[in-house]
């Protein structure tokens, strides 16, 4: 991929954040104006344990290019072992598709509290970085969910 | 069904409408499937805001509602209950959040725009699945448990009982009283610690809605907010309470005096047998296991022989107390930090290095020397003093902490000024990065302190203290002001160690499901708005266990969190959380993978009659129990067979904004 083209591609990025911490988190980064880029979006789930490895394959079906789930660090979910269920499924999740060619830089587990603004905002513009060098996703594109 | 939604776009003032076109937003999300109606406003949780939406669920008979403004943690509950007005289930409103998430850290209007239509399409998408969910009731136990028995715990369990509460107070050192009962004077009016804590110490005790659990420990926690079902471990203290008339022959016959007294920072030791100071409540003592002559070798039993009650018990064992609660309150107060990172201060090679804590025992005329101000090695008066001031606060290296102590500024004050009232001869210097004194009458306390005391504040810090063969020491300090290096000789130096939460606080976070920060003091609810709850409902802080506090801060947060409690217990029923988890009987083959997960015990299995297309049978199949589920979702994925689903947070409802998202 030539750079210029790299200068164009902006990625699409689904962020699944826990309700207790991360998206207090998020809260946080917003309302001390931490900025990252707009091509996050985030989805407001009760705990990290809550998201399907199904969500993440879907997300990048239709056409993804980079998911990141947050949630309480190890030892502080709201639910106090959600998190651990999370990681342990994310770790087996994004090594086999890391296996079928989504990059391991294009899926990330990242554990934000509600007082980490500051990290929060830091995690996201490092991780679209990323998934930006990496470019688009072609590997689980859908052609049928395409517009 | 024809889903009928409208949606409602908030300028937040200029917060929102500054960096998106709330016009567009309103413009593009109208022609999302199913939105029948759209607008914008100022401000859409005002009054006016808020009828405006309760007029267009009425007039357009909507199904669905989606509020485009600030974070759900901020007005969720509010919109819910306006649609609940307006006579829509409340559970039919969700929210996109463009605030926080666009407009305060989106510059560009044109991209920030784009984002909040995506995220408006995303909230649709999740409404047109919302199912109208029903809040269930539980009970309250009308009871109160109060963990942490200092001057927190102490004034939250009297403002509860005095509403008529039953509440019981777990305390697990001998003795209610915390950290108060160890000072000598309080700033800043300088009674005397003791004075003022002890009736209300004895006030705690005399009452009797409120039960003491000294000794003791929260073992177990279960439950939830209104219905908590606690394990106390009352741990064996060798003496029998109903028999023991606080006589304290035993104390002073035991032959064994050579355990270090917790209660004088080390500075000094007790007896086996012993309560930690005159005042305890109650005042019945304890045998330290560890260092009792009688557990150690057999032998001894003196103080059996000499207690005329006849209250010593060795064969005592732990006793478990299982009690129920409606509400918790956490006041499990702080620790001075450990020293190790800090070798520069010489505190492990000189006894005349110390920290305030111990200058307060030194200090009390009820403390190891008698009140008498001497140094611990050699016993001589000492003639020059320097304190140093954020040992282990305001730390931007690692080796300490990164907050403020808060108290330290005031109390440091407070020693230099008794020292030089009591002993003007003595040299007072204090280091010092900032004096923080905000606080009523706290400024007028410091600047007394230099102007009518003479303490000499040095704005500097010290890099090392080194002790001296003639068993001096030696102060290397900078001074900022005069820019140049110090080199001053001290008698003792004392140290203004960073406070931190008691450890036990992490164990205890987790048997209640309660969050801390980093810094491992407990999170608020609402860092402004609810400052003494926590996030768990029915949990509420109380004291240093919240943040650094002294006395009259720790006592106004402890009657904040008796409010909060009481306005818990006055109810008698409470409405829970309906999104909870729920089994797809048809689809669960009762293979019990989903019990495994659940941290809350909420999933059992029972036979049920299953019926579809060519199935009547009879299987075991999960059944959540609703009261019980805290809707974490852990059970969800767990679920190999796809049965179990999250109300509220369903995989459909999910799906659709990932699709809505990835469009
Ligand atoms: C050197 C020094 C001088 C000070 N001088 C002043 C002053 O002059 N004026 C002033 O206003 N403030 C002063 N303070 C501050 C004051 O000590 C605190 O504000 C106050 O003690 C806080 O009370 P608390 O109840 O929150 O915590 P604490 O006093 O720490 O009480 C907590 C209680 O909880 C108990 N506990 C801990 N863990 C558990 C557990 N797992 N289970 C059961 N119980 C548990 C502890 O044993 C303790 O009894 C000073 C502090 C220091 C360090
Ligand atoms: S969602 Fe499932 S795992 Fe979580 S509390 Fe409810 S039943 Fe238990
Ligand atoms: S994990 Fe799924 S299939 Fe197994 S018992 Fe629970 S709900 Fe039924
Ligand atoms: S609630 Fe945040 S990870 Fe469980």
């Amino acid at each position: 991929m030539s750079i210029g083209a790299n200068e164009e591609f902006r990625p699409k990025i689904v962020a699944f954040c826990c309700n207790w911490c991360s998206y207090a988190g998020a809260d946080l980064a917003g309302s001390s104006r931490l900025a990252y880029p707009a091509d996050v979006k985030i989805i407001r789930v009760p705990c990290s344990c809550r998201v399907n490895p199904m969500f993440i394959l879907r997300a990048f079906e239709r056409g993804a290019d980079g998911v990141i789930l947050c949630g309480c660090h190890p030892g502080d979910c709201h639910y106090s072992t959600g998190n651990f269920y999370a990681r342990r499924r994310m770790t087996m999740l994004f090594s086999m598709l890391d296996y079928i060619g989504v990059e391991n830089g294009r899926t990330r587990v990242e554990w934000v509290s509600a007082a980490e603004g500051a990290k929060f905002s830091a995690t996201m513009n490092d991780f679209v970085a990323k998934v930006t060098s990496l470019g688009k996703n072609v590997r689980l594109g859908d052609l049928r969910c395409k517009n | 069904m024809q889903q009928r939604i409208g949606v409602f776009v908030c300028h937040c003032g200029s917060n929102i409408a500054a960096t998106v076109d709330v016009k567009k937003v309103v413009e593009m999300l109208a022609l999302e499937p199913g939105v029948v109606h759209a607008e914008d406003y100022q401000y859409m949780c005002s009054e006016v805001g808020q009828a405006k939406i309760a007029e267009a669920i009425k007039e357009k008979q909507l199904t669905g509602v989606v509020v485009c403004s600030c974070s759900p943690r901020m007005h969720e509950t509010t919109f819910r209950k306006c649609a609940e007005r307006a006579g829509l289930n409340p559970y039919m409103v969700e929210i996109a959040n463009i605030r926080e998430q666009v407009s305060w850290i989106h510059k560009d209007m044109e991209e920030a725009t784009q984002k909040a239509v995506i995220l408006g399409r995303a909230a649709i998408a999740k409404v047109s699945l919302n199912t109208p969910l029903k809040a269930g009731e539980s009970r309250v136990t009308k009871r109160a448990l109060v963990i942490g028995g200092g001057i927190a715990g102490i004034q939250t369990a009297l403002d509860i009982a005095d509403a008529g509460y039953e509440v019981d107070i777990v305390e697990k050192t001998p003795s209610i009283g915390g950290r108060m009962s160890q000072l000598d004077k309080t700033f800043p009016t300088l009674d005397c610690s003791a004075c003022i804590l002890t009736p209300k110490m004895v006030e705690a005790s005399a009452n009797e809605k409120i039960t003491l659990y000294t000794y003791s420990e929260v073992e177990k926690v279960s439950g939830f907010v209104g219905d908590f079902t606690v394990d106390i471990r009352k741990k064996a203290r060798s003496v029998d309470m109903s028999k023991c008339t606080g006589c304290g022959v035993c104390q002073e016959k035991c032959p064994n005096k050579k355990a270090p007294s917790e209660f004088n920072r080390g500075l000094n030791t007790r007896s086996a047998i012993y309560t930690p100071f005159a005042q305890a409540i109650p005042n019945v003592p304890v045998i330290d296991r560890e260092h009792c002559t009688k557990f150690l070798t057999g032998k001894c039993g003196v103080c059996s022989k000499v207690c005329q009650a006849g209250a010593i018990d060795y064969e005592q064992q732990d006793e478990i107390i299982t009690e129920k609660y409606g509400a918790i309150v956490v006041a499990t107060g702080f620790d001075i930090i450990k020293l190790d990172n800090y070798g520069e201060y010489a505190y492990d090679q000189s006894p005349d290095v110390i920290t305030s804590l111990e200058l307060e025992r030194i200090m009390n005329a009820a403390g190891p020397t008698k009140g008498h101000l001497e140094r611990m090695s050699d016993h001589k008066a000492p003639k020059n003093m320097v304190f140093i001031q954020c040992v282990g606060s305001r730390c931007s290296d690692g080796r300490g902490k990164s907050y403020c102590s808060k108290i330290c500024c005031m109390y440091t004050a407070k020693h230099a000024m008794l020292i030089r009232d009591k002993y003007p001869d003595v040299n007072v210097t204090v280091f010092y990065i900032d004096v923080r004194t905000p606080g009523k009458n706290f400024d007028e306390f410091y600047r007394r302190a230099v102007e009518d005391y003479h303490v000499n504040y040095i704005k500097g810090q010290v890099g090392k203290v080194t002790p001296e063969a003639d068993g001096s020491l030696t102060v290397h300090g900078v001074d900022l002001i005069d820019n140049k290096q110090i080199k001053m000789k001290a008698d003792m130096v004392v140290l203004a160690a960073a406070i931190e939460p008691n450890p036990d606080i992490r164990k205890i976070a987790t048997m209640l499901t309660a969050s801390i920060d980093t810094n491992n003091f407990l999170t608020e609810a609402h860092a402004k708005l609810r400052p003494v709850e926590s996030p768990t409902a029915g949990i509420f802080l109380s004291g240093v266990t919240q943040g650094p506090k002294d006395i009259p801060e720790t006592v106004s947060q402890a009657g904040a969190a008796a409010v909060k409690a009481i306005g818990l217990l006055a109810k008698d029923k409470l409405l829970t959380n309906p999104c909870t988890a729920q089994a797809d009987i048809m689809a669960c083959n009762g293979c019990s993978t989903c019990a495994n997960v659940c941290p809350y015990g909420a999933i059992s299995y029972e036979d049920k009659e299953v019926r579809g297309p060519g199935i009547r049978e009879v299987r075991r199949v999960a059944v959540v129990n609703s009261a019980l589920c805290q809707g974490c979702g852990a059970c969800t994925v767990a679920c190999p067979s796809g049965a179990m689903d999250l109300q509220g947070f369903s995989n459909r409802q999910i799906i659709a904004e990932v699709d809505a998202i990835c469009r």
